[in-house]
């Protein structure tokens, strides 16, 4: 009985370890040998200046950049919620940049997500989106990174628990959720659509954040753009779901992505900020192009839509302090808060002439399902990059107590947007008092 | 009714719960330290101590202050007998116009607090919010430093 059971367990074990070797060996993808560092001079300059274009559009920068450190130099700390992954160093540096890499060892990464070793990359590096771009604009994106002043600076390695920190495991999250292609063109949309859904859905990623994930930490391709969130903050529903009370324009996106703050709906905040400051450097054209494709995920505008709409015009400019400061007990103490510590830029919820903020009841961030933007922006308050201008509001964290932020946040939803009332506020603040330099 | 804690006394404060901490220092305790700058809380003339923390009094109604510390600029020594860093501040000569400088002493008294040697660019950073439009910014730190101990 024993010696069967015994026998049991070894077909078992034998079995699992076959297994592993087979996945290891179907996973395993081969190494693209190393060449030398290539000379800035061969490659011209309309192909660098066009990546330099392609790489703002990806807004790379961001992802491959540490606070303070050298650009494109990685060790940008980006949390998942499986842990933390840093964005590698793309500078040509032999050592610890991808100076070895040939260019087809680039491509292959940008579209499969492969190092030039044959390992693979973790999709926080979004080569679901950036396997859809062309030839040519991958090899400009090469010629740009490969004329940068390369960096010597070793990034931290990922920080992930087991399995995932086997590289390996990724071939079979590819293999359930990843879609290799290039970009089709519709041939029923215009010219400008089809820009804007090729430099939106590829380099711009922009449903890697404004898209729901499922918990493997891949996209919902159903609910592609219904929201979801990035770094904490959330990053609102840009087509049927989308928060705003008045409905988004081709133009006013087009102005938002590129100036980062449009008076119908709000400043840029969280990651969407520096995407916007990338965003600046692109032709007018290619963000128009954006704008239309975005644009073009809402619904079309109905009759209902439009009387939605023009009441939360009417409402966020003609809310007024009588209104405001009635009630008793709590509301009464929200209330006392943003007459002392928001009113005198914000008066009314409106645009006040000092900073000509938005009005609150047009704001994204006040009308959002979630709290969390909203205590994210009163606890740190807003401020340009050090050295840069820009708009800024104090922060309120050090001022105020959770208690009196949850109140705060009551208030200013209830007075000035027309949803239901947020859940979770005391939560996103705890949450939000754990992040570091709060 | 509001009960405000102000260098280590209590004030019972009559008034508007909205009404700005800067204005009852100033008008109702006489507390003139703090100064209105541009009232929007961008500029740090106001600064006062709250539990630690800098914060500026112009943005912070009486109402959220209930059973907290505040500490004003009279809280940090006398005319007679200036605090060490009153005193590191008029060794500098780190004014000229004046008016940033209770805000700067304050902001600087909240970093020295929870960092008793900070480097050079731990006071700029920490130091950023206000704003001196006189440019006495290299004095200002230099008086920090020698508040914190350092030879200058």
């Amino acid at each position: 009985m024993r010696r069967r059971w015994l026998a049991g367990l070894g077909i078992v074990l034998l079995v699992a370890v076959l297994a592993v070797l087979s996945f290891g060996l179907w996973a395993r993808r081969p190494a693209i040998a190393q060449t030398a560092v290539p000379a800035p001079a061969s490659f011209d300059h309309a192909t660098i200046r066009q990546g330099a274009r392609l790489v703002a559009a990806g807004y790379c920068i961001e992802c491959h950049t540490a606070a303070g450190g050298q650009s494109y130099a990685g060790g940008y700390p980006v949390p998942t919620p499986f842990g933390t992954i840093y964005g590698s160093n793309i500078t040509p540096d032999p050592t610890t940049g991808i100076g070895h890499w040939s260019e087809p060892a680039f491509v292959r990464a940008m579209r499969q997500g492969i190092a030039r070793d044959g390992s693979h990359l973790y999709p926080a590096f979004p080569y679901t989106h950036f396997t859809r771009i062309s030839n040519g604009d991958a090899r400009a994106i090469y010629a740009y990174l490969m004329t940068l002043p390369p960096v010597r600076d070793r990034v931290p390695p990922p920080q992930l628990p087991f399995p995932l920190n086997v590289r390996p495991v990724m071939a079979g999250w590819n293999l359930l959720f990843f879609h290799e292609g290039r970009f089709k063109p519709k041939p029923d949309r215009s010219a400008q659509w089809n820009r804007g859904a090729y430099l939106a859905g590829g380099l711009g990623h922009c449903a890697a954040c404004h898209s729901p994930r499922n918990i493997f930490g891949a996209e919902n391709r159903r609910e592609a753009y219904d929201g979801g969130q990035s770094e904490g903050w959330s990053a609102p529903a840009l087509g049927r779901h989308s928060p705003a009370p008045l409905p988004w324009t081709k133009d006013e996106l087009a102005t938002y992505l590129s100036n980062g703050f449009v008076p119908t709906h709000g400043l840029a905040m969280g990651p969407m900020a520096g995407v916007t400051r990338q965003l600046a450097k692109l032709p007018p054209a290619d963000v128009r192009a954006i704008a239309t494709f975005v644009a073009s995920l809402a619904p079309a505008p109905s009759a209902d839509a439009a009387v939605a709409a023009a009441a939360a015009a009417r409402a966020a400019y003609h809310v007024t302090t009588a209104t405001a400061v009635a009630g008793r007990g709590p509301a009464k103490t929200g209330a006392a808060i943003f007459a002392g510590a928001c009113a005198s830029c914000h008066f009314e919820g409106g645009d006040q002439p000092f900073y000509r903020p938005v009005r609150l009841g047009l704001s994204s961030v006040v009308n959002e399902p979630d709290a969390r933007d909203f205590v994210h922006i009163v606890m740190a308050g807003i401020q340009p990059p050090s050295g840069a201008a820009g708009r800024w509001m104090p922060p309120f964290g050090v001022a105020l107590t959770d208690r009196q932020i949850t109140l705060l946040a009551q208030y200013v939803r209830s007075h000035f947007s027309g949803k239901p009332g947020w859940t979770g506020i005391a939560r996103a603040v705890s949450d939000a008092r754990k992040e570091p330099g709060s | 009714m509001i009960t405000l804690h102000v260098n280590g006394q209590d004030h019972a404060v009559e008034g508007d719960p909205a009404t700005p901490l800067l204005y009852v220092l100033r008008n109702d305790l006489r507390l003139n330290g703090a100064k209105f700058g541009c009232g929007l809380g961008q500029c740090g003339a106001c600064t006062v101590v709250v539990d630690d923390e800098p914060i500026f009094s112009c943005q912070v109604p009486i109402s959220v202050l209930a059973g907290r510390r505040v500490t004003t600029l009279e809280g940090l020594g006398t005319e007679k007998e200036p605090g060490p860093l009153q005193k590191a501040f008029i060794a500098a000569q780190a004014a000229q116009c004046g008016y940033c400088i209770p805000g700067m002493i304050m902001r600087a008294h909240a970093l020295l607090k929870r960092n008793a040697t900070p480097s050079d660019d731990d006071i700029r950073r920490w130091m950023q919010p206000n704003l001196c439009r006189c440019g006495t910014h290299p004095r200002i730190l230099d008086a920090i430093r020698t508040a914190a101990g350092r030879v200058s």
